[in-house]
């Protein structure tokens, strides 16, 4: 539901690397969310789209990594991805654990020429 | 300078700019000695209410102010200054969620002078909230009884970034399925180290073990 200050702040921090390196044009954004980051690529794309006209970086690519939710189990240490319910952990059945994974909300990298 | 197509590594957190004015607001409350507290919940969630006990249960032991995140309306803060205690209202206009900046504008408007502790209502919503910080020492959230006992499940960022989480309306909980100890125990399988509440804002049943808590979060 935020991903209108969301997408504001992409095209600032892009467009500040793009401009230390002298590029003209941004061709593609490579972003990583976490599963759990609360964001919709569609709702990104959408904004994106809207903003980016008339800066180097309209017409670029949008590239979404996805990271799946991970925990790490509290009693026996294994990872595993929880699923919708039930949030035992697979090998010795204890609730939940340490989110390790899945609330990553970044800027991977940029492709300019 | 490189020619052609060439990729630029970035590894720029998104909210970046948030989280900078955030650490600024927070050196302001630490500089004053004012513990700020942001509270979260779903719209009807009590947040307005818990506040309200709040001050009524910390009245003479820790001076409060208050920050009040709305869509629209000034009707949370007209209940706030009724109770004697410096607020300001602020009116997102649309925008889901609290930010850094709106807190920035806000403290200006507030005697922090005189505020120990400052507690911040954000926008109902369990979502957005949870990715702004503000700068606040303490994140708090509040689920209602009968919003049901699956809430972890479906908002489990909110859950699991919370210093506190309380459980209001208990008065309720006769008349609803509301697994108490399943709450409790799904709240803690993501977040062990979480403070949790157990609290009727109708009854006052719980408020003072809120406020001791709220008293040990001083800064």
């Amino acid at each position: 539901m935020h991903e209108l200050p969301v997408t504001e702040s992409i095209l600032e921090i892009i467009q500040e690397k793009a401009a230390q390196a002298g590029a003209s044009r941004i061709t593609r954004i490579n972003l990583v969310l976490g599963a759990w980051s609360g964001l919709v690529d569609d709702c990104i794309q959408f904004y994106f789209d809207i903003l980016s006209e008339g800066t180097p970086a309209e017409g670029a690519t949008l590239s979404f990594q996805r990271i799946p939710a991970c925990f790490r189990c509290r009693s026996c240490g294994v990872e595993f991805e929880p699923p919708e319910y039930d949030w035992s952990c697979p090998q010795c059945g204890s609730l939940g654990g340490e989110l390790i994974a899945g609330r990553e909300f970044y800027v991977e990298s940029i492709e300019v020429e | 300078m490189q020619e052609g197509r060439y990729k630029i590594p970035v590894v720029e957190k998104i909210l970046s700019t948030n989280d900078q004015l955030a650490e600024e607001n927070a050196r302001r409350f630490d500089r004053l000695g004012v513990t700020a507290v942001n509270i979260m919940a779903a719209p009807g969630g009590g947040k307005t209410c818990l506040i309200l006990r709040t001050i009524e249960a910390l009245r003479g032991k820790r001076r409060i102010g208050a920050i009040e995140g709305d869509v629209a309306s000034q009707v949370d803060s007209q209940r706030i200054a009724a109770a004697g205690v410096p607020v300001v209202q602020i009116n997102t206009g649309g925008q889901c969620h609290l930010d850094a900046n709106l807190i920035r504008g806000a403290l200006d408007c507030l005697p922090l002078e005189e505020v120990d502790l400052l507690l911040i209502e954000n926008v109902g919503n369990l979502i957005c909230p949870v990715e702004f910080k503000l700068g606040e020492h303490k994140r708090v959230a509040i689920t209602s009884v009968p919003e049901g006992d699956d809430k972890p499940y479906k908002y489990p960022a909110i859950f699991q970034a919370m210093d506190a989480v309380v459980i209001n309306k208990l008065d309720l909980l006769p008349y609803l399925d509301f697994d108490l100890s399943a709450f409790r125990e799904l709240v803690r399988a993501l977040n062990p180290d979480v403070a949790l509440f157990d609290l009727s804002c109708k009854t006052g049943q719980g408020i003072e073990e809120w406020a001791a808590w709220l008293m040990d979060a001083d800064v």
